[in-house]
């Protein structure tokens, strides 16, 4: 029993799941689901198919090379078995996957690290384009800070208390 | 082997048959179109094309005649002589000559017109070249004609000879005519020879089968042979002479001793003498058959002393041979066919002196030798009466003794499988044989998934090292991710900006969701004009609240507002919004009815929910004049309704087809397909 890897997106292929495609050329294709698989049938090339593990790793979303990938790796030859062996093997396989997992958001956040700079930007342009729609751009003249202005509802002194937030 | 395929000659046509054969053929298999203006290498080959083809099949045919019959020098001297006798040997070596020389005439003819041919300069000339091969060649076959229909006469009859092996075991009958010799075939063997009381009834040789002590005998009658010199002798009498002189055969000499054959015995004495040259190393039977009429003890003493010499004679053939003498009876037999007495007798008699004679010689022969030296088998003569078994090492008696008896103690995965319970119970535990660093860990289960890997994957006798100097690479890496961990951001917004964003954002996303439910309901709502706005949005409070978020001051706007509304309407008071009481049911409001608290709060809400509206309400583009009005419609329309519906009517909501059987559906014929369905 083994757990695969499915073709198109890279996702698990656990037992009982799936569709394996056999190609005369004996090349084996391996699908978690009808979704890849009808993907894969319309030839549409992973590495160009947004949500798919190929795109993201071509397109450096996620971390391709590690060390810590070279630890998984198809044997052929089986070992004898020994105990001691495989219990420090059942110990460093949720080590190295947590190393892992801390590497990807390292990366992660690497490629976000610019994000704050433009956000930032973005937020000074929307200011100054779209403070007419909370102040008045006479008002504005008068008052060049931007503070709100206070709602002053002089129609109807007991209404004064409503907020504008019941407003459309 | 050739002598047995007489059968199989093919069919020799007459000359004329011949040539019409191969002529039609060749018309047939050759292009037969040809014209004036076709180029000259063209008519040429054409020509010659067809002039070889004749020839060529000529040549086939003609030579498989010549090797489908047989070579008389090749074939076993028995059936050489018997087509000699039949069809005497020069003839048909003669008519085998002649077609053999046809046939390389005919080859002559065709080179030499090929070679004129190609020197044709026109198709004329071609034309009459190719006429001229062919003919040449047609009048070879003509001049044949005779041969060929003396080979088709000797096919037709060779076809017909008995098939006799001239090898196996053959006991041959002779005799005067009319003395029993087809009877006697006729009660040993199925054949069904005629048996006529005229002399040459038997014309040919006849094949029977009979068995002996599980062997097959072939018995060859003979037609009666007349006591003459040699050169008078007849066709037939030949076949049955040469039958004699050539099969290695056991002879039974029928004797008819009761004159009854139309000839005396000494008749018959006189014929065997003559002919006992050719028993020569057979051997020999004398049978006196048709003993109903005249038993052999019943004959005069001359007949009784010239059968005598003939035993004498036949004994001697025994003696020659080198058996006993002492047989008196197996030489000199008598039978009645026509009483079956002796006839079994005979024919036991016959086979025995046969198989004894060939048994004989074959033990003579070379080949038996061969075969018995093989079989030597060579056996040191004892020198003394000492006992000398096999030695067998001790230590191997011993190996032996331990094995048989581990065989018998082991036990098996077999039995264990029984014991437990049988194949459908217990399962043999294959791991009992592994050979592991120490025995307790053979029935150790190790996962072979976890956490979404196969750890069969991550087997690696130093992955111990390797996870450990991963973790302090992971140290070091974090170490220095620490220290660029803080981000100065310099500039960020005051929090006074940060506010005013979040009032832009809300704002945005308002108005973003206001105009999505139109679009939404642009197909079902249906546009009216502002002052008609049912939901009471568009108010001069509004308006002043709006105005007044941005920071500006309304009372301007909304008392120019006020003054125009009021002006258009043609209200007899101005209405001031002070005048309002708190409830909101204050009278009459712009536009007629004023909604309650409850629902102008209810509907003041985010316009992102949509309301359903009372049945009573008026909308202003159905055209009624107060909620009175319509309710008082809307329940003049249910009561023209609620008759019909409670009688089960067809109402005018309801389906109707007018026309049950439209024309244009059930007539008409289509231009491609069916009309099974209408």
């Amino acid at each position: 029993m083994r757990l695969e890897k499915c073709w198109f997106c890279s996702s698990t292929v656990y037992p009982g799941h799936g569709i394996q495609f056999v190609r005369n050329d004996a090349k084996i294709f391996r699908f978690c689901r009808s979704k890849c698989h009808k993907n894969f049938k319309m030839k549409r090339n992973p590495r160009k198919v947004k949500w798919t593990k190929a795109y993201r790793r071509v397109h450096g979303k996620d971390m391709t090379q590690d060390s810590t990938f070279e630890f998984e790796r198809k044997r052929n030859r089986p070992e004898r078995y020994d105990r001691n062996l495989a219990e420090s093997v059942l110990k460093a396989i949720p080590k190295i996957d947590k190393i892992r997992v801390t590497r990807e958001e390292r990366h992660h956040k690497n490629r976000m690290k610019g994000n704050k700079e433009k956000l930032l930007k973005e937020a000074v342009k929307e200011l100054e384009q779209g403070i007419s729609l909370v102040k008045a751009p006479s008002v504005l003249q008068q008052d060049p800070s931007l503070t709100l202005p206070k709602i002053k509802v002089k129609v109807s002194q007991q209404q004064s208390e409503e907020t504008p937030a019941m407003e459309e | 082997m050739v002598q047995y395929n007489f059968k199989k000659i093919t069919v020799v046509p007459n000359g004329k048959d011949f040539v019409d054969i191969i002529l039609s053929r060749t018309q047939r298999q050759t292009p037969t179109v040809v014209h004036k203006g076709y180029a000259i290498s063209r008519l040429r080959q054409f020509y010659m094309r067809k002039v070889k083809y004749t020839q060529q099949n000529f040549h086939d045919k003609l030579s498989t005649i010549i090797d489908e019959f047989p070579r008389l020098d090749d074939i076993h001297p028995f059936y050489g002589d018997l087509l000699h006798v039949l069809y005497n040997k020069d003839h048909y070596k003669l008519a085998l000559g002649q077609i053999n020389t046809a046939r390389n005439l005919i080859g002559k003819i065709a080179k030499d017109y090929v070679k004129l041919l190609k020197y044709g300069d026109s198709l004329y000339r071609c034309k009459c070249l190719k006429v001229a091969a062919l003919g040449r060649m047609c009048t070879v076959i003509k001049r044949i004609g005779p041969s060929l229909a003396y080979l088709e006469q000797v096919r037709q009859h060779m076809a017909r000879l008995p098939s006799i092996d001239p090898n196996t075991r053959t006991i041959l009958i002779c005799g005067y005519p009319n003395v029993g010799k087809s009877s006697f075939i006729n009660k040993i063997t199925r054949a069904d020879v005629d048996v006529q009381p005229y002399a040459f009834t038997t014309k040919s040789l006849f094949v029977g089968h009979t068995d002996y002590k599980y062997l097959r005998y072939q018995v060859i009658d003979t037609p009666g042979i007349l006591d003459r010199p040699f050169e008078d002798r007849n066709i037939i009498e030949m076949c049955s002479i040469t039958a004699l002189a050539h099969l290695r055969a056991a002879i039974l000499f029928f004797l008819d001793i009761s004159g009854s054959c139309g000839y005396s015995i000494a008749q018959q004495a006189a014929l065997f003498h003559s002919i006992k040259s050719l028993f020569m190393n057979k051997p020999l039977i004398i049978v006196c058959n048709k003993t109903d009429l005249q038993p052999l003890d019943g004959i005069s003493e001359e007949d009784m002393k010239l059968v005598m010499e003939m035993k004498s004679e036949a004994l001697k053939t025994i003696i020659a041979q080198g058996g006993e003498a002492t047989n008196d009876d197996s030489v000199l037999l008598t039978m009645s066919t026509l009483t079956e007495e002796g006839v079994i007798a005979v024919k036991n008699a016959a086979c025995d002196r046969l198989l004894n004679q060939r048994v004989e010689i074959k033990m003579k022969s070379k080949k038996m030798n061969d075969c018995l030296n093989r079989f030597h088998v060579a056996v040191p003569k004892p020198r003394d009466q000492k006992d000398r078994p096999p030695c067998i090492p001790a230590a191997v008696l011993e190996a032996k003794a331990k094995e048989a008896a581990e065989k018998e103690k082991r036990k098996t995965e077999k039995d264990l499988e029984e014991e437990n319970g049988g194949a459908g119970v217990y399962s043999m535990n294959l791991r009992k044989h592994y050979i592991l660093a120490n025995d307790e860990w053979k029935n150790d289960v190790l996962p072979e998934i976890l956490d979404g890997h196969n750890v069969y994957d991550f087997i690696d006798p130093d992955i111990l090292h390797r996870v450990e100097e991963l973790e302090r690479e992971e140290g070091m890496r974090e170490a220095e991710a620490e220290d660029d961990d803080f981000e100065i951001d310099g500039t960020e917004l005051t929090p006074e900006q940060q506010e005013a964003l979040a009032e832009i954002r809300k704002k945005k996303s308002l108005l973003i969701q206001q105009h999505r439910i139109k679009k939404g309901n642009a197909e079902n709502r249906p546009t009216v004009p502002r002052k008609f706005d049912k939901d009471k949005q568009y108010t001069s409070e509004r308006m002043g609240r709006q105005l007044s978020s941005l920071g500006l001051d309304p009372t301007l706007a909304i008392k120019r507002m006020r003054s125009r509304s009021a002006s258009t309407r043609g209200r007899k008071r101005e209405r001031s919004p002070e005048s309002r009481s708190a409830d909101g049911r204050d009278g009459m409001d712009i536009d007629g009815d004023t909604p309650s608290k409850k629902q102008r709060l209810s509907r003041s809400l985010s316009r992102s929910r949509s309301v359903s509206r009372p049945p009573h309400e008026v909308v202003p583009g159905e055209g009624f004049k107060d909620s009175a009005q319509k309710v008082k419609a809307i329940k003049l329309a249910k009561k023209s309704v609620k008759k019909r519906n409670k009688d089960a009517r067809r109402g005018e909501a309801d389906r109707v087809i007018p026309t049950l059987k439209p024309k244009h559906l059930y007539s008409g014929k289509r231009s491609s397909g069916k009309t099974d369905r209408r």
